[in-house]
């Protein structure tokens, strides 16, 4: 027993590429037959990680879902930031400049309209829960936004820590939401081309949620969504403690 | 050599980052902004461009190409390190906040969309 830990411990990245290969393979093979390749496999992957995840998070009490596991670490380095970031813009490869361009200003605008959209929506929450500080409005409202963004208003405008961590949660549920949610409603908005992709990426800017909700629903559109997204959380953090809260606290 | 690509996609990230911190910066954010997409874009110009040719194409290529393929694999290990457990635990008004958040965002995406359709290219249509 304290050998096989040993191992897979010390190698625990090559532990991860082994087990995601493993998920991988038995994601497509459900996809293939239980669904006759109408759910992508990578969805069912995607989803089975997110399930792993909450077992894992509620198992250790930790906040990196299955990564919390000792033998299982290494799902942490491989899904982690610095992976994750290097792989997508490793997708831009083969981009071309004309769609870029095609969709630029539609891009632009979605970032803003994104983040505004998604902070009042938050707020509106919060007023209707009786939250009547701006403060804590805002938080709420910059957590619906990203759950990067919520903790960096928070901070910035003094909310207090119930709020931010309930802001953090606003952020994750949206995340998740649209790591699932993407691939089920992308017939429905259009989402099949790389001009409405750059467009989705700006409107709902969770780089996870949008890295991973268009690989469920068409990988060759993740480039395009995946640029505009990483734009958002910058804008999030620039407007929330600033503009967002200034209107907030005028209004309130 | 396929490290030449993989060493062309580590620049174009390492350049784009520091972009993105420095822009964070200069705006008074505590944020990296856009440094992704800004170091998409350099690896977009060159392997667009004919002094890139060497480290694009061939051998170099697939070491890009190889990360490209990685990328679903490390999004489902990105997915299992998530946080679900907090996201789940964070009651009615985090999971209001968060689902109408993503709800009117989905439905803006088709309006929004259309703003990129002036153009000559009249693409796909009546999809929905």
């Amino acid at each position: 027993m304290d050998i096989i830990e040993t191992v897979f411990v010390r190698n625990n990245l090559i532990v991860a590429f082994a087990v995601v290969g493993v998920i991988m393979w038995f994601s497509y093979f459900l996809a293939d037959k239980l669904t006759q390749g109408r759910i992508h496999g990578s969805a069912i992957a995607i989803a089975l990680g997110l399930l792993a995840a909450y077992f894992g998070g509620v198992a250790t009490g930790g906040t990196r879902g299955v990564a919390d596991v000792a033998v299982l670490g290494g799902i942490g380095l491989m899904g982690g930031g610095m992976l994750r970031d290097f792989a997508i813009v490793a997708t831009a490869f083969g981009v071309h400049l004309s769609e870029l361009k095609k969709a630029g200003v539609a891009g632009v605008i979605s970032i803003f309209a994104g983040v505004i959209v998604s902070f009042v929506v938050g707020a509106a929450v919060a007023v209707m829960f009786g939250y009547t500080d701006p403060a804590e409005i805002t938080t709420i409202g910059a957590g619906a936004v990203t759950y990067i963004v919520g903790p960096v208003t928070g901070e910035a405008i003094g909310a207090s820590n119930e709020v931010i961590t309930l802001s953090v949660a606003a952020g994750l549920v949206k995340s998740i939401l649209v790591m699932i949610g993407t691939p089920l409603v992308a017939r429905y908005i259009g989402l099949d081309n790389p001009q409405s992709a750059m467009v989705f990426g700006g409107l709902m800017g969770t780089t996870s949620g949008v890295a991973a909700g268009l690989a469920a629903t068409d990988p060759k559109l993740v480039p395009y969504g995946a640029m505009t997204a990483t734009f958002y959380t910058g804008v999030g953090c620039l407007l929330g403690p600033s503009i967002l809260f200034f209107i907030v606290s005028g209004i309130f | 050599m396929l490290v030449y690509g993989v060493a062309l996609l580590s620049a174009c990230l390492i350049g784009g980052m520091l972009i993105g911190e420095a822009l964070g910066v200069i705006l008074g954010v505590e944020a990296n902004v856009g440094g992704v997409g800004i170091a998409m874009l350099f690896l977009v110009l060159a392997s667009n461009s004919k002094q890139f040719k060497s480290l694009t194409e061939g051998a170099a290529g697939d070491g890009i190409k190889f990360w490209s393929a990685m990328y679903i694999p490390i999004v489902v290990a990105m997915a299992a390190r998530q946080n679900v457990a907090a996201a789940v635990d964070g009651g009615v008004l985090a999971l209001l906040a968060g689902v109408l958040a993503v709800v009117v965002s989905f439905a803006l995406v088709p309006v929004l969309s259309k703003i990129g359709k002036s153009g000559p290219t009249s693409q796909d249509g009546g999809a929905a």
